[in-house]
């Protein structure tokens, strides 16, 4: 059984199709990243998910209960972390967390408030008020709050957006950790490395499901070819390049220009007098990263923000 | 330019101060709609001299000076004969209950006293709770009912003086004979202290939650409307109890009011009339987007509540439209229980009405509250 299984959800707002039949299934275990870009329709998706919008259209389960019907089961066995800190910051670490753990109905209260707070560490700070913690320590209390009552489910809506790279590093090792212990995880994110630590992508834009698969999938299937331009003035070479047919993306890369096209035939014919007319130019193929991939999605698909 | 004022930085504020207003539906509706509501029932409905006050009417005889007598009263516009009591008893209660302002009496031998030139008397019982409100009605007393009396008579003018030493009108200010407003006031000021705490502070319940993001998070967690609600009001209903023991206190130490009735029955009064406040609020809460829209709506509840209730101006003396407004009003009611059970020493029995009509405020508001909650962020 998949711990997600949606079809055709629909949410409008207004006249505004914010989810455009988004189809989606997660397997039991397994580590998904929702990409896509601001306003694509992540965080409504995810919302329809754990039961707090219903969508317009469309039906499916999570964790084997109706997210029409049952969102009250659904909302016992998930863990939703919301993209701003939602917890009480006028009420301490240790009144946060009792709180949590008597709406989930935990028994021994204290015990379970007591265990989580070893493991974040926080034991020594459990009556420093919440709203004075760190952005970092903010992220991993409410994590450490969504998963004290042992969800199957956690669902995270951009968990590490403002955190430093270092506390990134710790929570998605965190987020491995429970995974291996079969919690099923959907986390929407915009950061590549985070992308890449999932075992499978769904990318959406505009309210579509555009790719889904793994990293190594959604880069082949993207069918995109890049090729790597090294040398003196790159600005230049990139300002001819910008606009010849076949070149759909030309980015700058530290020292280097990726040069990306879906069409590798006129990508080639638009690059093959680079090398002549610049001295000390290269030219060499090089790999698609996702990013390339996800600007391509990108420029492809109409603005949803107007 | 780097000067200390300029017209064109000032033009800039301005100009966004004017866009924000306009945006915010609620503030530029209460801009226009609070001075609209203030100027009509500061215009139309209070009234400090209120006429056609309900009275009742213990006559032992039906004889022409009596039927003169009641006439000529009528006939001021201040009283208006709504009961004819059988007995004194039974107008006693009409009056406990709040049915009648007045009870006049007239007695079996007053025809006999009239002829005989015999100091004939007529008695008025007047419910003082509220002092003014009667005030007006008392002083045309006694000479109305010595001329009604003369014509009554057909005596000439010139005999009138005579009489009119003989007519006595007794007035007994009820409940109140010193006519101390205080007795009035203090009584209704425990309703309006409730009010005005326990509606604001429930009305930020839920905005304060979506103001904060938190709304979001306790939705996600598995909690029912019924929860919620009960737990967003339920300490207030503490609060309210506080709030109650401070006034009463005061009321007793401060200005010295009686307190003739059973507290037992004013405080069962007060767990309602604080239910339905709590209710209220968080009715409003369900609805307001923001806590700012919150006290908006909280106050422009307030105002008429305060203006419509009795507690500023009297009931009676507003037009009947705006008794009938004032009705919705919790505050309405409870200042009639409290007013009654202190001052009056009424009953279960003589308040039970208005007790009722606080349960169907609070189901009321208890049900609009369920059904316009969100459960979802829809």
């Amino acid at each position: 059984m998949n711990a997600i299984d949606v079809h055709g959800l629909v949410k409008r707002f207004g006249d505004k199709t914010v989810v455009d039949h988004v189809t989606m299934s997660v397997a039991e275990g397994e580590i998904v990243g929702f990409l896509g870009p601001n306003g694509s329709g992540k965080t409504t998706t995810i919302r329809i998910m754990c039961g707090l919008l219903t969508p317009d259209e469309g039906e499916g389960t999570v964790l084997g209960f109706d997210i029409r019907k049952d969102s009250l089961r659904i909302k016992r066995e998930v863990g939703y972390m919301t993209q701003k800190f939602s917890f009480y910051e006028d009420l301490t670490i240790g009144e946060n967390l009792q709180f949590v753990a008597r709406l989930y109905r935990l028994k021994p209260v204290e015990e379970y408030v007591a265990r989580t707070l070893e493991e974040l560490g926080l034991t020594s700070r459990r009556d420093q008020l919440a709203g004075t913690l760190s952005g970092g320590w903010k992220q991993r209390l409410a994590l450490a709050a969504c998963i004290m009552h042992k969800p199957k489910l956690l669902l995270l809506d951009e968990p590490t957006a403002g955190v430093d790279p270092k506390a990134r590093r710790e929570f998605w090792d965190e987020i491995h950790r429970l995974a291996s212990g079969g919690l099923t995880v959907l986390v929407s994110t915009h950061y590549m490395d985070e992308a890449e630590r999932c075992h499978r992508i769904s990318y959406i834009s505009y309210g579509k499901m555009l790719a889904t698969g793994t990293v190594a999938e959604v880069v082949k299937n993207a069918g995109l070819t890049t090729f790597v331009v090294q040398g003196p003035r790159l600005a230049k070479v990139a300002e001819e390049l910008e606009g010849r047919a076949g070149v759909d993306q030309v980015a700058p890369f530290g020292a280097t220009l990726h040069v990306v096209g879906s069409d590798r035939k006129k990508l080639e014919a638009a690059l093959a007098d680079v090398e002549k007319t610049h001295e000390g130019v290269t030219v060499t193929p090089g790999e698609t990263s996702l990013e390339d991939v996800f600007i391509q999605f990108m420029s492809g698909s109409k603005d949803n923000m107007a | 330019m780097n000067s200390v004022f300029s017209f064109a930085r000032l033009g800039a504020l301005l100009i966004k101060e004017f866009i924000q207003m306009r945006r915010d539906r609620i503030t530029f509706a209460m801009m226009l709609g609070v001075p609209l509501l203030q100027l009509v029932l500061f215009g139309f409905a209070i009234n400090n001299d209120p006429k056609g006050l309900p009275t009742a009417l213990v006559a032992m005889s039906n004889d022409q000076y009596t039927r003169a007598m009641v006439s000529a009263l009528q006939v001021t516009g201040y009283y208006r004969f709504d009961y004819v009591a059988a007995s004194a008893e039974e107008a006693e209660f009409l009056m406990a209950r709040g049915d009648v302002s007045f009870v006049v009496t007239i007695p079996a031998d007053f025809a006999k006293r009239v002829e005989r030139g015999d100091n004939p008397q007529i008695l008025i019982e007047a419910d003082a709770t509220d002092p003014s409100a009667a005030s007006g009605a008392i002083s045309t007393l006694s000479t109305v009912a010595s001329q009604a009396l003369l014509r009554a008579q057909g005596m000439q003018a010139a005999a009138a003086e005579n009489a009119r030493q003989q007519l006595q009108v007794v007035v007994h200010q009820r409940y109140n004979p010193e006519g101390i407003s205080q007795y009035n006031i203090v009584p209704g000021l425990l309703g309006v202290i409730l009010q005005m705490t326990m509606v604001m502070m429930t009305a930020m319940a839920l905005t304060r939650e979506t103001e904060r993001g938190t709304m979001e998070n306790l939705l996600a967690m598995p909690s029912s409307p019924a929860e919620i609600m009960l737990g967003k009001v339920l300490p207030f209903l503490v609060v309210g109890a506080v709030q109650v023991a401070v006034v009463l206190v005061a009321a007793k130490l401060l200005f010295d009011i009686p307190f003739v009735g059973s507290l037992t029955l004013l405080l069962s009064s007060v767990l309602v009339f604080v239910l339905s406040l709590v209710l209220l609020g968080y009715t409003i809460s369900t609805m307001a987007r923001s806590q700012m829209q919150a006290m908006q709506l909280t106050f422009f509840f307030f105002l008429p509540s305060l203006l419509l209730s009795g507690f500023m101006f009297p009931y009676r003396g507003m037009p009947g439209w705006a008794q009938v407004l004032g009705e919705i009003f919790p505050l309405t009611h409870f200042l009639r229980i409290t007013r009654s059970v202190m001052l009056k020493g009424a009953d279960f029995h003589a308040v039970a009405t208005e007790i009722g009509w606080l349960v169907v405020f609070v189901l009321v508001f208890a049900g609009t509250a369920l059904l316009r909650f969100r459960r979802t962020l829809d």
